[in-house]
This record gives C-alpha cells, sequence and structure tokens, in this order.
C-alpha cells in the first residue's frame, strides 16, 4: 500500500557531526544515514567532512576514506570497486547506484547517502536484500529443457545470443527494484523491476524450452503488471539496462500467445 | 534466510529521499489527472441532473460553475482530460514496445506537458 511517511521506529533525527580534517583546504560535506542495530535509537544522519585533496574520485573512496580515517564504525557493503559484484548500491544525492562507480564531480552540493529505498535496514547503508534474492529465485533462473541432452552443448545462433544483449550484464545489485514505487508500495507481491528483467532473459533464450510455464508463472495482477512504466528503474540502472523495456517485452508476448 | 525484519528493523527512506524524474513525474500526473477529471466528471452530472429537476437546482449549480471559480475548476479539468489523454496514449505507444528508451520517454513527459497546455488554450479560444 501507499505510504508517504515512514513508520514510527524508522524517522530519522540529526546525527552527529563529526570534526573536521584538520588542515584540509578542500573540504566536501557527506550526509549519511545511520542506523544502529545494538542502541536501540532511531535512525539519524551524520556528518562527515572529507578532504577531496587526499581521496578518490568515487563516492565509494570517500566512504572509505571517512570508515579508515574518521569514523570505524560506517558500514556498508563493498568489494569489487567497478561496478561488477553490485555490493555497493545505495541511494546517492537522490538516486540509485553503484558508490563505486559514481563520480563524486556528478553531485551538485553536499553528498547525501541513504541506503536503497523501501527496504528493511540491517545496520547503516546495508538493506536486508533476502526477500529480494527470494524473488529472483522464484523467476527459475536457469536454462530449463525437455529435449534430450545433446551430446557436447546446447547451441546458439548469433542472432540468437544477441537477443540476451542487455539482459545477461545485470548484476542484481538491486538498484532498479528500490527505485520503482510500484515496488515500494506491492514489493511483497510485485516481482519487481530487477526479477523480471531476469524472467525475460530466460523467457527469450532460444535455448530454454520452459517458455510457457514461465509466462504461466507470471500472468498475475501483481507479479507482472504491477509495473506501470514509470521508467525510475531504466533511469537509475548503474549498468544503464532497460528494465521497463523488458517488462514490456514479457507483456507483449502475454498478448501474442493469447491471440 | 526468512528472517527478514529481524529486530525490529527500520524501513529506509523511500519517497521522501528520491529526486523526482522526468519520467516518473509525468507519470503519477496520469494517475493525478484521472482523479481529478473523475471528481469534475460527478460536477457536470450533476449538472445535468439539475437541469432535468427544477430551474432553482439547475440556477444553482449553473450559477457556480459560470462563476470565476467554476471556470477556474473547468479550465484546469480541461487541462487534466488533455494530459490524460496524451498519458494514455503515451501507454499505448509503450504496449507496442515502442518509445521506451529514457531519452524519448522523457521527451514524451515534456510534450504531454507542453501538449496539454497548448490544446487546453486552443480549446479555451475555440470554446
Amino acid at each position: 500500500m501507499v505510504q508517504l511517511t515512514l513508520p514510527k521506529n524508522s524517522r530519522i533525527t540529526t546525527g552527529k557531526t563529526w570534526p573536521k580534517p584538520e588542515g584540509a583546504i578542500n573540504v566536501r560535506k557527506f550526509q549519511i544515514y545511520r542506523w544502529n542495530p545494538e542502541d536501540g535509537k532511531n535512525p539519524q544522519l551524520d556528518t562527515y567532512f572529507v578532504d577531496m585533496d587526499s581521496c578518490g574520485p568515487m563516492v565509494l573512496d570517500a566512504l572509505i576514506k571517512i570508515k579508515n580515517e574518521i569514523d570505524p564504525t560506517l558500514t556498508f557493503r563493498r568489494s569489487c570497486r567497478e561496478g561488477i559484484c553490485g555490493s555497493c548500491a545505495m541511494n546517492i544525492d537522490g538516486i540509485n547506484t553503484l558508490a563505486c562507480i559514481y563520480g563524486m564531480d556528478e553531485i551538485k552540493g553536499d553528498v547525501k547517502v541513504y541506503p536503497l529505498p523501501h527496504m528493511p535496514v540491517v545496520k547503516d547503508l546495508i538493506p536486508d536484500l533476502t526477500h529480494f534474492y527470494a524473488q529472483h529465485a522464484s523467476i527459475m533462473p536457469w536454462l530449463e529443457t525437455k529435449t534430450n541432452r545433446p551430446v557436447k552443448e546446447w547451441k546458439q545462433s548469433i542472432e540468437d545470443r544477441k537477443k540476451l544483449d542487455g539482459l545477461y550484464e545485470c548484476v542484481m545489485c538491486a538498484s532498479c527494484s528500490t527505485s520503482c514505487p510500484s515496488y515500494w508500495w506491492n514489493g511483497d507481491r510485485y516481482l519487481g523491476p530487477a526479477a523480471l528483467l531476469h524472467a525475460y532473459r530466460w523467457i527469450i533464450d532460444s535455448r530454454d524450452e520452459a517458455t510457457g510455464e514461465r509466462l504461466d508463472e507470471l500472468e498475475d495482477p501483481f507479479k507482472l503488471y504491477r509495473c506501470h512504466t514509470i521508467m525510475n528503474c531504466a533511469k537509475t540502472c548503474p549498468k544503464g539496462l532497460n528494465p521497463a523495456k523488458a517488462i514490456a517485452e514479457i507483456k507483449k508476448m502475454m498478448i501474442d500467445r493469447g491471440v | 534466510m526468512a528472517d527478514v525484519n529481524r529486530g525490529n528493523r527500520p524501513l529506509s527512506p523511500h519517497i521522501m529521499i528520491y529526486r523526482p524524474q522526468m519520467t516518473s513525474m509525468s507519470s503519477i500526473m496520469v494517475r493525478l489527472t484521472g482523479i481529478g477529471v473523475f471528481a469534475v466528471a460527478i460536477l457536470v452530472v450533476w449538472w445535468l441532473l439539475a437541469a432535468s429537476t427544477s430551474e432553482s437546482a439547475f440556477a444553482g449549480i449553473d450559477g457556480f460553475l459560470r462563476s470565476w471559480f467554476g471556470d477556474l475548476i473547468l479550465t484546469a479539468a480541461t487541462w487534466g482530460l488533455w494530459y490524460h489523454t496524451l498519458g494514455r496514449l503515451r501507454h499505448v505507444i509503450w504496449d507496442f514496445g515502442y518509445c521506451l528508451d529514457i531519452e524519448t520517454a522523457e521527451k514524451l513527459g515534456l510534450g504531454m506537458f507542453v501538449g496539454a497546455t497548448v490544446l487546453t488554450l486552443i480549446t479555451v479560444l475555440v470554446v
């Protein structure tokens, strides 16, 4: 259901302002969402100042610098630092993206960092993605075949392989799903752009032989049809993919097989 | 698994921190104009019903709709109706699988605001 305010335990309070680095000339202000599961307090917005002359160009560089030099309790996920693992997805400057490939030169004014929107928070910038992953698992993200196994491999023409471009690159960072208002209000039953993009990736795979069953699974007022083409997903995808287009293609296939 | 809200986890902020996008704003406006036009349609039905009820009933609602405030509501509703029509047209185009790239979708969104305004001006001038 639509809810325009946060529950009582989730309202954000003003947090701590950490001291400015000494002797720094080029200082940038960061406002970062903090929540500690152990102190019983509401989430708060802490203020940090980072010396940009000794900091890398990406938002993740600044977060790591804060953790190393100012506040070691700041908690976030990160791994590959090159946009391929999808761990450091968060809301930066009002949009969802990967902190490791989002340059601070793209942000005007103070840098505001929140966890991915409308998710249960585990700690600070770490959302609980259990439900998101379960939804991905529910679309059968694997090759389903019925014919006998070929001697060597399941072959695919170059043309058919091209149909997977723009789909297989998804790193499951959850930026798109957590940018989607439909997913905010109905995420318990609507699969969201990420899971649906993956669903389409297997539906149009020429080697897959469960297209009918896959479409049957999605023929549901919530799972698929809560997409109203708001397109926050495509706008925010840090890999430049277009889940809205993939979902529209699934809807088209639903109509095509009906007539 | 299955510990989705263990320990009274807070919900991260959403609509209050997410930057408005041309695509999302043009989309929610289709919904809002739909609701608005429906409300004004009730006024128009009231006007018709009053016309078939009695002279005094008709004079009341007719006077209201012809006042400056009534004019304002009907002009806004005209804009809403045009916007909603253009928005639904965009959905038809999308449902055929066209114009789903961000650049085109944003242009269409802007086009809906501009188009509805131009069409409203024409409607007001002609009627």
